[in-house]
């Protein structure tokens, strides 16, 4: 099977080049990342993010003939050879696939992923209705895999004003969680011309979640709430 | 340098862009289907078409609902590809001044038939 990944070694001095390899491979019930790894035992300097192997941990997104994909869930049978693999864009390359992922995680520490809850801490803990956690349903399955905010053309125009699809998906869980009571400043954190305005709709990250989530949902309900305060 | 993204005018200024595209779907079919109704041949035609206050006030109105349209877009466009502030500012300045004279210039006009 033939497969070109993208190489750059920042010590060699070296700009970045696609290579050519081909690989005795099974490709039945195969992953990408097998692959890759396969690749890797054949020439060890290729370099990548791997961890859980099984579509959780989000580390090994990668760019795979054009679209996002985590490689670890993504079968050898659906890609056309050669199979092209970069680093995910948007992001500073360190080394062959890896991207230095500082950028997106500084705009998801900006939503404070956190509860905000002031009250006296309850004796267990904070209970939740049963209706109250199920708005939480499609929100907390993220695994900050990068791969919807690294597709955004708004996120690439703006990495450093605009949250991008996973953090507000992400801000919107914790606005929607019935046991947080930061809505008010979450919401005022938002409401910029930036923050959150910057999504235009293009809906890249729907189409690419390799988690089946929705962060343009997610988005519109935010913009509900704001536009709701407003008027 | 900390980037300091602030004032609170997003919401602002995307209800005006989705109150104004409302605007423009419903006038422009009904200002369309006006004018093709009876397709003016000439200017004495031209100028009965306009006559009636309410057809210059609600071209007027459209434009209006346009131009702030389309001043939301721009915006847009410059935040996103232009960041000099200086050149930015110029931009918006030059944006505002074709789409205000635009809008005035209709009234203007619309107002001034004989």
């Amino acid at each position: 099977m033939k497969f070109r990944l993208y190489r750059y070694n920042p010590e060699s001095g070296e700009p970045p080049f696609m290579q050519d390899v081909e690989l005795d491979i099974d490709r039945a019930g195969t992953m990408l990342l097998d692959a890759l790894i396969a690749i890797k035992a054949q020439d060890e300097t290729l370099s990548l993010r791997r961890s859980c192997r099984e579509g959780v941990c989000g580390s090994d997104a990668v760019n795979v003939n054009g679209r996002n994909r985590l490689a670890c869930i993504t079968p050898l049978v659906e890609l056309k050879e050669p199979v092209e693999v970069r680093p995910l864009p948007g992001l500073p390359v360190i080394r062959d696939l890896i991207v230095d992922m500082q950028p997106f995680f500084r705009q998801y520490r900006s939503i404070k992923p956190w509860l905000v809850n002031d009250a006296p801490e309850p004796e267990v803990e904070r209970l939740q209705s049963p209706e109250d956690r199920s708005r939480l349903d499609g929100l907390y399955e993220c695994i900050l895999c990068g791969c919807c905010t690294t597709a955004c053309p708004s996120y690439w125009w703006n990495p450093e004003t605009f949250v991008g699809p996973a953090g507000l998906l992400q801000a919107w869980r914790f606005i929607a969680d019935s046991r947080d009571e930061a809505s008010a400043a979450r919401l005022d954190h938002l409401e910029d011309p930036y923050r959150l305005y910057r999504c235009r709709g293009i809906l890249n990250c729907v189409d690419i979640c390799p988690k089946g989530l929705n962060p343009a949902e997610a988005i519109g309900r935010i913009r509900t709430q704001l536009v709701k305060r407003r008027v | 340098m900390k980037v300091t993204a602030g004032s609170h005018t997003g919401t602002g200024t995307w209800l005006v862009q989705r109150a104004t595209a409302l605007v423009l779907a419903l006038a422009m079919p009904v200002l369309c289907a006006y004018v093709l109704a009876a397709v003016p041949a000439d200017f004495a035609a031209w100028r009965a078409l306009f006559q009636p206050q309410a057809m210059r006030a609600a071209c007027v109105l459209t434009a209006a609902a346009l131009a702030l349209h389309a001043w939301v877009g721009m915006r847009d466009v410059f935040m996103d590809y232009v960041r000099p502030t200086l050149l930015r500012l110029t931009l918006y300045l030059a944006v505002i001044v074709i789409l205000a004279g635009s809008v005035a210039m209709l009234a203007a006009t619309l107002w001034s038939l004989p």
